[in-house]
């Protein structure tokens, strides 16, 4: 009937013919200073000791800066710093006040946002796309939601005159460098604390940037302090006496260390750690939107990301239909440049982790499970993974159990829906969960016996200041975002 | 592959209401958010350089040149014909357009003036754009645009009767007009900006298709919305999932409202990745439109010089 069938054969033959040009989003809209310093008490200083280290980008492993790395002597002098401000301006200062200052922050952060987001993708590899149109909007949001908070709290429901509780220790992750500090900072500052905050090792400059921010914005010295460092410095935070607070986003290894070291003190405590969440796909779901939603519910962000849908429970009818259709998809991911403004898939954001994702693929492949990947060529300088997937996989495979952090899904099945709650429900973890199906009361029926902080339904991977976000189990405790984020910063 | 996408589907989905029903809202369903998310994520595509040029030829090679007005003359058409075939008068390279749009009796007009290119003539009919007429006017209408020449035509479903659950009705419209048709190329415009949702735009996809469209369209260009990205990706989705399901490779016709090259370009990106690259040529894919075509040419002139022209370089038709 038409030209088609003729033209066919020459179309193949031809190969692509739509490769989309390199689209990079220039980078000299980001000026890297050589050396960064401590940021205490309204300065930035060398630390006390006057070690450094080198943060990277692990697209190209070129180094981007030194940074300070902070020992006890930088925690006791921010500590001190935070302490005074607590005792002094910020302490003293009115919810309305305290608003207008995060208001100045969020704007200066939207009036940034297109360097912070290149600078973001420089040290984490994450893609242009993703903290372009995901990371950078919601820290806006996030400052901008708490700002709100900040004259209104005795309107939360957590008493007539909540105080806050004082001096915030915060531990924040690698795989959402700025977004992190915003979730940490804005609820703690619109409550009225200050804070000592301790970026992620290979992921410090963002933080730093927001630290100049603060400077900008006129933030009184001390209420915002940020400690660069790894591990140590970390814990030499977490146990300082002059903390009052500790909050803490990573895995659940050290998040069961922080919570050994506070045990026995006045600290408050929360907790934000990993997760195996199951994304469960009815025989009735939208099928090419839950297509979309399993590829961003486990690739987004390379699959960094506590909350990912690591684990895809398929109603058996559908099984072979949603895999087929998986893997045509994933074809059409677009892997390489993080600054290429088409990017899907950037890097992996370190050699260690890079490992760690390997060798748990390589025991999926062990343990009898079929992997997969699309054909896609990883560049030769940097920390690559390729998009992954495991089919034929068992409740008792270390990959159906142990969180890979990483572009890698485990893709089981289940008959009916008992079942699924049954294996979604069947894991130490419990931060977040998906559903897809067209029906609205297994919608419900699902999210009430689903054990998991946050349960998408027909979507996944949505962040929302006014939402809270937290875990159940070993995923942690202790809510951020929303009115019941306030809750972790008030002495309630 | 599975129930319930595959089938087997056979004729025998269309042996009445009831089954016909029973078919198509056994299709899986389609999430708005989902769709509407999916497709503003592929607006953040960024073609440039070489992949930009060849964008641009191709989507002026897909175009459907089109002029439906009362006040249509047939000196516009001549008019518009010319520049489709020749797009640019100063440069040879740019491609001709895939075919020129008009009315039932201005068809003889563009069947003269394009004669001897490959530009087709298409006529819109049965009752463009409303199909509120009998079967026998509209199958009049589709043998008089036929007698005049059209080697392609572009006709209306009867959304009333699709919204009424009607679907054998549209069913069979659909089939008497492609016994009509031949061997022409029959277009089938589903007018989705009247489906009210993309579940809806679905199952007029694949009611149309095994009735036997050789495209499915989005619009009539006299209703808004027209063309959306939301509504290429559930058609594009239709038509993949026709051919996988042993189907004919059946092509998408956007149509209405895509003015600016960038919005071209756009679709192109909607198609590659969601139906695949076997659609991207204009035996599989076209683009309804009349001042886009301009657009297109500056666009083009741009890359090739580095410089934008005034619109005055352009010819207005």
């Amino acid at each position: 009937m038409t030209g088609i069938e003729t033209t066919e054969s020459t179309r193949a033959a031809a190969g692509p013919v739509f490769d989309y040009a390199p689209a990079p989003e220039s980078r000299d809209i980001v000026r890297l200073d050589p050396q960064y310093g401590l940021f205490i008490d309204g300065e930035f200083v060398p630390a006390a000791e006057g070690r450094t280290f080198t943060t990277i980008n692990p697209a190209t492993e070129e180094p981007l800066a030194a940074v300070a790395e902070a020992g006890p002597a930088d925690v006791e002098r921010a500590v001190a710093a935070a302490r005074a401000a607590y005792e002094g301006a910020w302490g003293r200062m009115r919810g309305r006040d305290r608003a207008k200052y995060l208001f100045r922050i969020a704007r200066i952060v939207q009036e940034r946002s297109r360097e912070l987001a290149v600078l973001e993708s420089l040290d984490n590899g994450k893609p242009i796309r993703e903290s372009r149109d995901v990371d950078l909007p919601l820290v806006a949001a996030h400052f901008f939601y708490y700002a709100g908070w900040a004259d209104k709290l005795e309107l939360a429901g957590f008493g007539p005159q909540p105080r806050p509780l004082g001096v915030a220790g915060q531990v924040i992750p690698w795989n959402f460098p700025l977004l992190m500090a915003a979730w940490k900072l804005a609820p703690a500052l619109a409550c009225g604390n200050t804070c000592v905050l301790k970026p992620a090792e290979t992921t410090p400059l963002s933080a730093l940037f927001l630290a100049q921010i603060c400077q900008e914005a006129g933030l009184p010295p001390g209420t915002v302090n940020v400690l660069t460092g790894a591990g140590g410095t970390g814990a030499a935070l977490v146990s300082h006496p002059g903390v009052d607070k500790v909050a803490f986003t990573g895995s659940t290894e050290v998040g069961k260390e922080i919570r050994k070291a506070v045990a026995g003190t006045h600290k408050r405590l929360t907790l934000e750690l990993g997760g195996k969440a199951a994304n469960v796909i009815f025989e009735d779901a939208p099928v090419d939107q839950a297509i979309e939603g399993i590829v961003n519910g486990i690739f987004f962000n390379q699959g960094h990301v506590c909350c990912a849908g690591s684990r895809l429970l398929v109603q058996e009818s559908v099984a072979d239909l949603v895999i087929d259709r998986l893997r045509e998809r994933l074809t059409t991911l677009r892997l390489g440049d993080p600054l290429d403004k088409n990017t899907d898939i950037g890097a992996i954001n370190s050699a260690e982790q890079l490992d760690k994702i390997r060798l748990l693929a390589d025991v999926g492949s062990e343990e009898g499970a079929q992997r997969w990947s699309p054909p896609c060529e990883l560049p030769s300088r940097g920390f690559w993974f390729a998009p992954t997937i495991f089919t034929g996989v068992s409740q008792s495979h270390r990959i159906a159990r142990e969180e890979i952090f990483g572009p890698v899904l485990s893709v089981l099945t289940f008959r009916t829906p008992e079942e699924a709650v049954a294996k979604a429900n069947n894991t130490p973890y419990g931060l977040s969960a998906g559903v897809w199906t067209e029906k609205g009361s297994r919608i419900l029926w699902m999210a009430q016996k689903l054990e998991a902080g946050v349960v998408w339904a027909n979507t996944y991977n949505r962040f929302d200041p006014t939402s809270p976000f937290g875990g159940y189990q070993e995923s942690g405790f202790g809510r951020e975002g929303g009115r019941q984020g306030l809750e972790a910063y008030l002495d309630v | 592959m599975t129930a319930p996408l595959a089938g087997p589907w056979s004729p025998d989905v269309a042996t009445s209401d009831a089954a016909l029903r029973r078919f198509l809202h056994g299709l899986p369903g389609v999430d708005q958010v989902g769709a509407e998310a999916r497709a503003a994520m592929l607006a953040t595509r960024s073609i440039k350089r070489e992949a930009k040029m060849w964008a641009l030829d191709t989507a002026v090679s897909m175009i459907d040149l089109t002029t439906l007005e009362g006040a249509d003359t047939p000196g516009k058409v001549a008019a518009m014909c010319a520049k489709a075939r020749r797009p640019d008068p100063t440069d040879p390279t740019v491609p001709a357009v895939a075919a020129v749009c008009v009315y039932p009796d201005l068809v003889r007009v563009a069947v003269e003036e394009v004669s001897g290119s490959p530009v087709a003539v298409a006529s819109v009919a049965t009752a463009f754009p409303s199909g509120r007429a009998s079967m026998a006017v509209k199958l009049a209408d589709v043998r008089d645009a036929l007698d005049a020449g059209a080697q392609e035509i572009d006709m209306v479903i009867d959304r009333g009767a699709f919204l009424a659950g009607r679907y054998g009705q549209v069913y069979e419209e659909v089939r008497a007009v492609r016994e009509a048709v031949g061997s022409a190329l029959l277009k089938v415009i589903l007018e989705t900006g009247e489906l009210a949702t993309y579940d809806n735009v679905q199952r007029a996809a694949w009611l149309s298709m095994l009735a036997g469209a050789d495209f499915v369209k989005t619009s009539t260009g006299k209703v808004s919305p027209a063309a959306t990205r939301p509504v290429a990706v559930v058609l594009l989705g239709a038509v993949r999932d026709f051919m996988q399901a042993g189907g004919r490779r059946v092509g998408v016709k956007v149509a209405g409202g895509i003015r600016t090259a960038k919005e071209a370009v756009s679709y192109l990106v909607v198609v590659r990745e969601t139906a695949g690259e076997e659609w991207l040529t204009p035996d599989a894919f076209r683009i309804g439109a009349s001042t886009l075509l301009n657009d297109l040419l500056m666009q083009r002139t741009k890359q090739r010089t580095g410089f934008y022209s005034g619109r005055d370089y352009f010819t207005i038709d």
